[in-house]
């Protein structure tokens, strides 16, 4: 092919050339379309490798953990390891089978086994997630058998407690008698199952779960709203002023920021009780009597005044890195064409500051949804949140497998937010500072 | 920002009202965290401003509580000072002990959450990072993921490590993490990794790859140009991302409530018992100190942000 | 790679150091005066004689980290201060170590430990060191002419206006609805194994519901009169003491209803030093350190040969006798703890107890 005069040519020629089937060559003879490939892949394998150590690190330490938190949600063997022979009656006999004395003989044999083995407390517990107020059946039952329990078991159980025979005990013992079972995240979505085993609504006094999921949402919203009101006028104040006076001013919004949560919550404390400083201000002031303080902190009001506080600074910063960008020519071309300052703000301005409302507003949300430090010490009964009702069942009523199924459904909310986040603003664009 | 020539009376008032409306919210942001200041030096053991303070009677002030966070816990607190009081102080002293096991955790969940987090954001932003936009979800949701899932995860996990390998048949006896150092520590670097990958990114954004190019060309291998070219220049997101992990190790008491054992009371661990419990303004004192260390990271951040901002060749802004 | 080794390295030294610590004994306790005053009687003294170190842990009811780390298997306290219902419950659990009478010391004239505890202090796996009783305190500021006196004044929002501080668990609250419903003391435990008796506990509850502000650490309660936030609280009788006697608070203290309950020290199975926390245990429920103890607080010692050393409260000046739980005087309209019934119980009346707090 005469084409030495093409300048490509002549690299590609002294570079490897072109064969005679017209691929390109590298220097040492590989296909071009090979060699690249392989350095890409290189590539690629090199930045793998570096982010691999991390993500091991994380999956380890943070993704599994989670994983098995997410397990424990489904799985309980408090019952059926510990009541192996009831536990088989009801996997041999169909839902609706009365109890016949075999089964009756399977429960006294397991009971008594459990009673020996002090197990029975965590079989009473296990039912008593399913159906409130039996745990002490089985405590006082294994009292007592400890002693001796003779056939007929059925006479002799129900003479311990007419209880025994109730057709919904045996329902949640056939649930129970599985480790896995969904009902921990029925109970958390105040459902349970009745006598024949159909999902019903749990009676009303133990109907609390939903109303938190829902006051979560409800003072999450609510806490948003307020750091938008309080945050956006500070944002533009900050991208408008100029460099100088601005980096100033960031620095009271950044100061909370890095300053200790529990610190910013005492102070709160300090701040909001009825003999604390604003309540004393105002009664100074003459705006109400000493007898009228205002009860602000140990219920919602306070759960919100503090967050909307501590969250503020993550509804401040992405708003202001939006407004910086925006062109202040467009607003003055809006009044010189005739607009009020009004409309050239509701039409110029504030469409061009809702990326930056978007990525805080979510933000807020997201943090907001998950919080438990802070109602947990100044929300009192009625600023409690979700996460404050997990801890509740990890560390006092121990029902493990009830804090997750709630933890899990938390979960599943913060995911799908997160991932509306990652869609409209990406990852790559949180900023801190 | 000045009004402009032509604004209206009527723009003049809703100017002055919207600057007043600024600086009520900034006094709404500062306030609490300075109101917290003279009452550490309260004399009575209560939280609110007693009658001899408000009238600036120096009864009304006091230090015992800066004291107290030396003499709580002590062995003999009563003693003569001098070097026996010192060593009482340091060994036996629930704030000192807390501070020290503060220190540990957080010093070295930083190392790690620092050392893993950097080599991971030079990953992530090579343009040639396959899975990228997953990858990097995955590693900044500890920063997502409310804490309280996250540390009731790691408690199951942390209390016997070796249960998720049962789940493929293996059965093997391994200890625990929770109520070691260890365990702390590995718990606080994960929370701090989004931190540091943040940061670090954000300072690669503006780098200019063809300074490693020409590293290369020009002889140096890649361990070279790493630390002679691109750590100088990154240095400054690195440093402020390590200290966004360790503060972030510092001021955490959720998963240290879950997790640790009686050797691992952190400072936060104390204060949170402190709110709860041993209420008294010592808990100010504390919250004071922190205020001061607080101050001194932003600072210390700021003047990293303006230089690496330099270094890049960015305005600083 | 090389620092990574080392820093893995290093990260696995602290994390066996920790477990290779010997000579201390990890204490899990109440907190607050309670707490300083156990301090004050056991752990310097028992420093001093034995050279084992006392970490003191504060949790707001003990019982709740010691049953959390048998259950998880992560056992990181000695010795609990447990209430008797839990002690019985763990006990009944295999979750405890027993403990031998035999092997505690026997009084000063030589009667054996079996016989110088109260009856009931002596437990299979637990032994008490205190009693202590659940009070309402209010601030005399509040009410100068007309104080309240009984603990249906407690429920009485009309005529003793304020909030109302109670603490966030069945237990303690419970019995205080009946007993200002007018049951009598020694009929709490019938009423409430009905459930007609638990409905009324919490009808009764319903009518303040909306003054009530919660507490869950004992030092609360004190925190909440001393703020002015509630009027009338109910709390543990010795730190509203310490805050009347030894912080000259405006309170007094309603003994009418109080709830009578032990505390004791347990040892979990599998608690990282066994031997030191033995050893604590024999030390703390001596004869004398149990007298020491209510020179610090106002709970009654649960050995009879205490009695007769309880003296002076650390001013030097009050008597410690009259501000007992356990004074004659005191016992009158006390609830005695039923440790059985919350044993079977707790559990169920928590639930209850809880879906009632978070339905508003």
């Amino acid at each position: 092919m005469p084409n030495a005069i093409d300048p490509h040519a002549a690299i590609v020629t002294e570079a490897g050339g072109l064969d005679q089937g017209g691929t390109l060559r590298t220097a040492d003879g590989q296909p071009l379309k090979a060699a690249l490939a392989r350095s890409s892949r290189r590539a690629r394998r090199r930045a793998f490798l570096l982010v691999l150590p991390l993500l091991l690190f994380v999956l380890l330490t943070f993704v599994l953990p989670i994983g098995q938190m997410l397990q424990r949600s489904v799985k309980n063997d408090g019952f059926s390891a510990n009541m192996p022979q009831i536990s088989a009656w009801f996997a041999a006999n169909p839902r609706g089978t009365p109890p016949d004395e075999a089964a009756w003989a399977a429960l006294a044999g397991d009971l008594q086994a459990a009673a020996e083995a002090r197990t029975i407390g965590v079989v009473g517990t296990r039912v008593n997630y399913d159906m409130p107020g039996t745990r002490s059946l089985f405590t006082s039952a294994g009292r007592q058998i400890r002693r001796g329990i003779e056939p007929p078991y059925r006479e002799a159980l129900l003479a311990m407690d007419e209880d025994w025979a109730d057709p919904k005990l045996w329902s949640v013992m056939r649930e129970a008698s599985s480790a896995y079972t969904a009902n921990f995240y029925l109970a958390a979505l105040d459902r349970t199952r009745d006598d024949a085993g159909n999902i019903v609504q749990a009676p009303e006094q133990q109907r609390i779960y939903v109303t938190l999921f829902q006051r979560t949402f409800w003072l999450s919203l609510v806490i948003t709203a307020t750091t938008f009101l309080l945050g956006f006028p500070i944002a533009h104040l900050l991208a408008t002023l100029p460099m100088r006076k601005s980096n100033l001013l960031m620095i009271l919004v950044l100061l909370p920021f890095w300053t200790s949560l529990l610190v910013r919550t005492t102070a709160w404390m300090v701040l909001l009780q009825q003999q604390g400083v604003v309540n004393d201000i105002l009664v100074w002031l003459g705006v109400i009597g000493n007898n009228q303080r205002l009860q602000m902190i140990f219920n919602q009001t306070g759960t919100i005044i503090a967050m909307t506080h501590i969250l503020l600074p993550f509804m401040i910063l992405p708003l202001y890195s939006v407004m910086r960008t925006i062109n202040p020519s467009y607003v003055r071309a809006a009044r010189s064409l005739g607009a009020t300052s009004w409309t050239a703000f509701r039409r110029i301005y504030f469409p061009q500051t809702l990326p930056g409302l978007g990525a805080g507003a979510l933000l807020v949300f997201i943090l907001a949804v998950g919080y438990y430090i802070t109602p947990a010490l100044v929300g009192g009964s009625s600023g409690q949140l979700i996460s404050n009702l997990i801890a509740m069942h990890m560390t006092q009523t121990l029902n493990w497998s009830m804090a997750a199924a709630l933890a899990t459904l938390l979960l599943v909310g913060v995911l799908i937010l997160y991932w509306v986040y990652d869609r409209l603003v990406g990852i790559d664009n949180l900023k801190l500072g | 920002m000045a009004l402009p020539t032509y604004a209206s009376p009527l723009e003049k008032v809703w100017h002055y009202a919207y600057l007043a409306l600024c600086a009520a919210i900034f006094f709404f942001l500062i306030a609490p965290i300075v109101v917290v200041i003279p009452l550490s030096f309260n004399a009575e053991p209560y939280f609110t401003f007693t009658d001899k303070m408000l009238s600036f009677d120096p009864e009304g002030y006091s230090l015992r509580w800066y004291r107290s966070l030396l003499t709580f816990g002590m062995a003999n607190p009563d003693a003569p000072g001098g070097l026996s009081w010192w060593a009482d102080a340091w060994q036996n002293a629930k704030w000192v002990k807390a501070a020290k096991s503060s220190i540990i955790i957080g010093f070295f969940s930083t190392i790690l959450a620092t050392v893993l987090g950097t080599l991971a954001a030079l990953g992530l932003s090579r343009p040639e990072m396959p899975f990228r936009r997953i990858i990097m979800a995955v590693l900044i949701s500890p920063m997502i993921v409310p804490i309280i899932i996250t540390a009731t995860g790691m408690f199951f996990f942390y209390s016997n490590p070796c249960e998720p390998l049962t789940w493929i048949g293996l059965n093997p006896e391994c200890g625990r993490l929770a109520g070691t150092y260890l365990g702390v520590i590995l718990a606080h670097a994960t929370l701090g990794i989004p931190f540091v990958i943040i940061t670090v990114t954000a300072t690669l954004i503006g780098f200019d790859q063809s300074l490693n190019r020409a590293a290369a060309s020009l002889g140096a291998n890649p361990r070279t140009t790493f630390f002679r070219i691109t750590m100088p220049l990154i240095l400054p997101g690195v440093i402020s991302g390590a200290l966004f992990a360790f503060v972030t190790s510092f001021d955490e008491v959720v998963a240290v409530l879950f997790i640790a054992g009686p050797d691992q009371q952190t400072i936060p661990r104390q204060m949170w018992n402190g709110i709860r419990e041993q209420i008294s303004p010592a808990i100010l004192a504390v919250a004071t100190l922190l205020v001061i260390f607080s101050i001194a990271l932003l600072t210390t951040v700021e003047l990293l942000r303006r230089r690496s901002e330099r270094l890049r060749g960015l305005t600083p802004s | 790679m090389k620092r990574l080794l080392i820093l893995t390295t290093a990260l696995c030294g602290l994390g066996f150091a920790a477990q290779a610590q010997n000579k201390e004994v990890n204490v899990v306790s109440w907190g607050g005066a309670y707490e300083r005053s156990q301090v004050e009687a056991y752990n310097i003294p028992f420093a001093k004689q034995t050279g084992i170190k006392v970490n003191m842990i504060a949790a707001d009811n003990p019982a709740t980290p010691l049953k959390a780390q048998v259950e998880a298997g992560n056992i990181t306290g000695d010795v609990f201060d447990i209430e008797v219902s839990d002690a019985i419950r763990l006990c009944d659990e295999g979750a405890l170590v027993e403990i031998d009478p035999a092997t505690l010391p026997p009084a000063p004239d030589g009667t054996p430990a079996a016989e110088d505890f109260i009856p009931g202090a002596l437990q299979d796996c637990a032994v008490a060191n205190i009693f202590w009783g659940t009070v309402i305190a209010y601030d005399k500021t509040k009410f100068p002419d007309n104080p309240p006196t009984t603990a249906a004044d407690f429920f009485d929002l009309e005529k003793f206006p304020g909030k109302r501080g109670l603490p966030k668990n069945p237990k303690r609250t419970l019995y205080l609805a009946l007993i200002a419903d007018g049951v009598a003391p020694d009929q709490i435990y019938e009423t409430l194994d009905t459930p007609e008796g638990v409905d009324r506990a919490f009808a009764k509850l319903d009518s303040i519901k909306d003054s009530v502000v919660w507490w869950e650490a004992g030092a609360q309660p004190v925190q909440l009169l001393a703020d002015g936030e509630v009027t009338m609280a109910t709390g543990y009788n010795g730190r509203f003491f310490d805050a009347m006697v030894g912080e000259g608070k405006p309170f007094e203290i309603i003994w009418d209803g109080q709830y009578m309950d032990m505390d004791m020290f347990a040892i979990p199975k599998g608690s990282p030093n066994p031997e030191a926390a033995l050893e604590y245990l024999k030390f703390a429920t001596d004869t004398q350190r149990l007298a020491d103890q209510a020179k610090y607080i106002a709970y009654g010692p649960a050995r009879k040969s205490s009695a007769a050393l309880v003296g002076l409260y650390q001013d030097g000046k009050t008597q410690m006798a009259p501000h007992m739980p356990t004074s004659e005087e005191h016992m009158k309209t006390a609830v005695m703890d039923d440790p059985e019934f919350w044993a079977d119980h707790s559990a169920e009346l928590a639930e209850r107890f809880n879906a009632w707090l978070a339905a508003n």
